[in-house]
């Protein structure tokens, strides 16, 4: 894979820049949504004027170019090894270049690796599959709404939540109130119901894999996620916590077995700047195909 | 509406919760690093009477042998509460920019020392970068590194909402009690029942 380097690159410098088509036009439906002459239009006006700026530009849509997660799918006997190599190579030059911001600190010294390389960054998922194509997703999410993401514990009391998807539903409407305007709203929530701690939260980050006009399979997940939507755009939030109509842009709910004895509720909160992109490699891992 | 430097405190208390203002003049970014040292004792260099700071760790490069600023959205300001409040009444600070608000200890002092929180679109990094036309200079950049330095910022309509005022009203506080009623009253509806 000749090309790898350059084609994560690539890769790299369009999740930074430009959102995709999905988000961009639920981001133009929030705006329509906003009364004139509101904050809510005024926010959603500029985050608009932004994304322009970015992508005529390549420069980042925000400074904080976030949490660089590769999600990748290759034939069995694909070489992960070398592939990590080539992906890091190609975070470090990314960096170089101003793609992404030097965002990698030591969590003991407080020492930034300047390079985007360190312990756990980047962050790789791979997963096998029976097709003979690689593909490459990215999603860059920072800090601010990554610090509003959220786990419950069922039953919580504080929420009277209970074991079932009326619980579940005041979980995911709670995390919103609480996150209010600082997971930089419009938000998208990815949830997942079940697993533990730590599949929890994994599986909820991977729901924002999913595009934003697509709808969960399960009727009842469905149903969960056109409810949150349609309530938390009732609570007059808002873009930024302003105050207004657009407060959510979607909600990815997903499921998993748990243990009898555990019922979590895991939320992955993103920002507007939803940073998702991804390819299909060829052989030589040139980009054969843009995914979103 | 416009906000032209000096940022004097007649200025400050003229304005109110929901305000959209562009302002022109200097700011002083300054975020965790620099507000702990001034809490410390830290001492600086210029002083900061009557000027504006700007909670933001811009992504700055060098460029013909002066700086330019390529990305520059606030940051969440709720990390400062525990300094901000001494911060305004020690340097006599009019202004302060970010993004999420701030708490109940932040607002008093803006009321009792004339001074307002101006909430910036968060990760709006290139429209609030264009409005920087000049960067005058940079304090403590050895010691705290780019994104944690004091940088002295020339900017033209840099555009902001005031979400507190020095008159004791935040918009977050009224945000926050709306939504937590809405929400009570969502739940009780039959139609949103699982
Ligand atoms: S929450 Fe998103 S938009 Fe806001 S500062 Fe962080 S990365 Fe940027």
């Amino acid at each position: 894979m000749k090309d790898l380097k350059k084609s994560l690159l690539e890769l790299l410098r369009k999740t930074s820049s430009e959102l995709p088509a999905d988000v961009q036009k639920a981001l133009q439906k929030g705006t329509r949504a906003e009364p004139d002459n509101s904050r809510g239009q005024y926010a959603m006006r500029v985050i608009q004027e932004n994304i322009q700026i970015a992508c005529d530009t390549s420069l980042p849509l925000c400074q904080d170019t976030g949490m660089i997660t590769f999600y990748i799918h290759a034939p069995v006997g694909f070489d992960q090894i070398a592939f990590m190599k080539e992906a890091k190579k190609g975070v470090a030059e990314a960096t170089k270049i101003g793609y992404l911001r030097q965002n990698s600190v030591d969590s003991l010294t407080g020492f930034n690796s300047g390079t985007n390389l360190g312990p756990g960054t980047p962050v790789f998922h791979f997963d096998q599959w029976k097709k003979k194509s690689v593909e490459v997703k990215l999603i860059l999410k920072g800090g601010g709404c990554e610090n509003v993401s959220a786990q419950y514990s069922l039953p919580d009391n504080r929420l009277s939540a209970g074991r079932d998807l009326d619980g579940v539903q005041k979980c995911l409407l709670d995390a919103v109130l609480q996150a209010q305007g600082k997971g930089c709203g419009p938000g998208i929530l990815g949830v997942c119901i079940g697993g533990d701690r730590a599949t929890g939260y994994e599986h909820a980050k991977i729901q924002l894999l999913r595009k934003l006009d697509d709808a969960a399979e399960d009727p009842s997940l469905e149903k969960l996620e056109r409810h949150i939507v349609e309530m938390a755009n009732r609570l007059g939030i808002g873009p930024m916590g302003f105050g207004g109509k657009t407060t959510l842009l979607g909600v990815k709910a997903s499921r998993l077995n748990r243990l009898p004895a555990s019922f979590f509720v895991s939320i992955s909160y993103m920002c507007w700047a939803y940073r998702r992109q991804g390819v299909e490699l060829d052989s030589k891992g040139s980009i054969k195909k843009w995914l979103y | 509406m416009k906000l032209e430097i000096p940022f004097t405190e007649e200025k400050m208390r003229a304005l109110h919760v929901g305000d959209q203002v562009e302002i022109s003049g200097i700011l002083y970014t300054g975020r965790d690093a620099v507000h702990k040292y001034l809490h410390e004792g830290g001492k600086l260099p210029f002083s900061l009477k009557d000027q504006i700071i700007y909670h933001c760790g811009p992504v700055v490069i060098k460029e013909k042998g002066g700086w330019k600023v390529t990305a520059a959205g606030p940051t969440t300001s709720i990390r400062e509460e525990p300094y901000q409040a001494e911060i305004i009444e020690k340097f006599g600070i009019r202004g302060v920019i970010g993004k999420g608000g701030m708490g109940l200890k932040t607002l008093k002092a803006c009321e009792q020392y004339g001074c307002i929180y101006l909430h910036a679109v968060g990760g709006a990094a290139q429209v609030l970068a264009r409005a920087i036309k000049k960067v005058r200079g940079v304090y403590l950049l050895e010691k705290f590194g780019g994104p944690e330095a004091i940088w002295e910022l020339e900017v033209e309509n840099f555009s902001a909402i005031v979400t507190m005022d020095a008159h004791g009203k935040s918009l977050h506080e009224e945000v926050l009690t709306a939504s937590r009623n809405r929400l009570k009253e969502l739940l009780s509806l039959p139609e949103f029942k699982l």
